[in-house]
C-alpha cells in the first residue's frame, strides 16, 4: 500500500534513474492524486551507449535523453518535470553548500511531505552519491519536526549488509505497464535488454517479476 | 557517426591546423566497471572546451586508430578510435565505440565551443 502524500519531490542525476527502482511508485501515487515534481540534475550527457552502428554522437545523446525523459515523465504522469542543468559525471564537483541551496529553495517551494533520492553511501555512482549527500544536506538544514521523509534508493554490495533489509515495499503490479512504458522511453539506455526482459516477464522468470511488480526503499536514518 | 576512413579523417586533421579551437577528448570504462567487477581498476580523464592549437595532426594505425595533435609545446593523443563525424556545425567528432557500440573514448574537434 503506498501512502497518498501532500507533494513528493524525486531527485535524481540521470535521466533513468527513476525508471528501474521508482518509476512505480510515482506512477501509483499520481495516480492516486498526489502530485510528483521529478527534479533531473543532468541530462546524462555521458551515457557510454551509442550502439553500433552509431544511433548518436557526444553531441547528439544528450538531445536524444532529454526527449527520452520527457517521454518517461508522460508514460509516469508526471506533469512537474524539472531539469536542473548540471552536467553528467560533475555533480560531486559541484559546491555542495550551492546545491543544497538549490534543494532548500525547492523544498520550500513545494512542501513535500516525501522526497525521494540516492542513499549517501549505498548508491555506487559518483553522480548518485553528490546527489544524495546535498539532499541530505539540505534536508538535514531543517527542524526534525517538520522534515519531510525521505526514502532512499540503495544498490551498493554492501548496502543489505549495512542499511538491513529495505523497510519500506512497494507492490507495484498494478502499473507496472506504466512502469515498462518509462523503461521503454528511455531507449537509448534500455533498448538493449527491453526485450529480453520482456520476454522473461512473458515467460514468468521470477526474479523479472519482481523487479517489474516491487520497489524497494530506505527510510534515511538521521543521526540527530 | 561512420567507421573512420582514414585518408579522409587525415584530410579533416589537416584543415583544422594552426586554428585556435576547443577540444573534448575523454576516456571512460563506465561509472559502474568496478561496482560489477571489483577486481577492475577503472580510470578514465575528461576535458571540455579546452583551447587547442595544433601544428600537426596525423592520424596512425589500421583501426582501431590513432590521434595525435602536435602543439607549439607539447602533445594529445588518443587510441581506439573507430568512428568520425564531420558534424552539421563543422564539428570533427572522432569516438571509440566497442563491439557494444558503448563509448570507450571520444576526440572532438570545433572552432565554436562545445554546448
Amino acid at each position: 500500500m503506498i501512502e497518498s502524500e501532500r507533494h513528493v519531490l524525486v531527485i535524481f542525476p540521470h535521466p533513468d534513474d527513476e525508471a528501474f527502482g521508482v518509476s512505480g511508485t510515482i506512477a501509483t501515487l499520481i495516480k492516486n492524486g498526489t502530485p510528483v515534481t521529478y527534479a533531473c540534475l543532468t541530462l546524462g550527457q555521458m551515457g557510454r551507449n551509442l550502439g553500433n552502428p552509431p544511433f548518436a554522437t557526444r553531441e547528439t545523446l544528450p538531445l536524444i535523453r532529454k526527449k527520452e525523459l520527457q517521454d518517461a515523465a508522460a508514460a509516469m504522469g508526471i506533469k512537474d518535470l524539472r531539469m536542473l542543468g548540471f552536467h553528467d559525471k560533475t555533480v560531486e564537483f559541484e559546491d555542495e553548500e550551492k546545491l543544497a541551496d538549490l534543494f532548500s529553495e525547492m523544498i520550500a517551494e513545494l512542501n513535500p511531505s516525501l522526497v525521494i533520492t540516492f542513499y549517501p553511501g549505498y548508491s555506487v555512482h559518483p553522480d548518485h552519491e553528490a546527489t544524495g549527500r546535498a539532499v541530505i544536506r539540505s534536508i538535514g538544514r531543517l527542524d526534525k519536526s517538520v522534515r519531510p521523509k525521505v526514502h532512499c534508493v540503495a544498490f551498493s554490495n554492501n548496502c543489505e549488509e549495512e542499511l538491513g533489509k529495505p523497510d519500506i515495499v512497494h507492490d507495484i503490479s498494478a502499473v507496472a505497464e506504466q512502469k515498462l512504458a518509462t523503461m521503454r522511453a528511455h531507449r537509448s539506455q534500455t533498448a538493449l535488454f527491453m526485450e529480453d526482459m520482456e520476454n522473461r516477464a512473458a515467460a514468468k522468470d521470477p526474479e523479472t517479476l519482481d523487479r517489474l511488480h516491487f520497489e524497494r526503499f530506505w527510510t534515511y536514518q538521521w543521526n540527530d | 557517426m561512420q567507421p573512420i576512413e582514414k585518408q579522409k579523417v587525415q584530410e579533416l586533421l589537416k584543415q583544422f591546423v594552426n586554428q585556435d579551437l576547443y577540444i573534448h577528448l575523454e576516456t571512460t570504462n563506465g561509472a559502474y566497471a568496478t561496482h560489477r567487477d571489483a577486481s577492475f581498476f577503472n580510470a578514465g580523464a575528461f576535458i571540455r572546451n579546452a583551447k587547442i592549437r595544433y601544428e600537426i595532426g596525423t592520424i596512425a594505425g589500421d583501426g582501431p586508430f590513432r590521434v595525435g595533435l602536435k602543439m607549439d609545446s607539447g602533445w594529445v593523443y588518443g587510441e581506439g578510435l573507430t568512428h568520425f563525424e564531420l558534424d552539421e556545425k563543422g564539428r570533427l567528432l572522432m569516438a571509440g565505440l566497442d563491439h557494444q557500440g558503448r563509448l570507450a573514448i571520444a576526440f572532438e574537434l570545433s572552432k565554436t565551443p562545445f554546448e
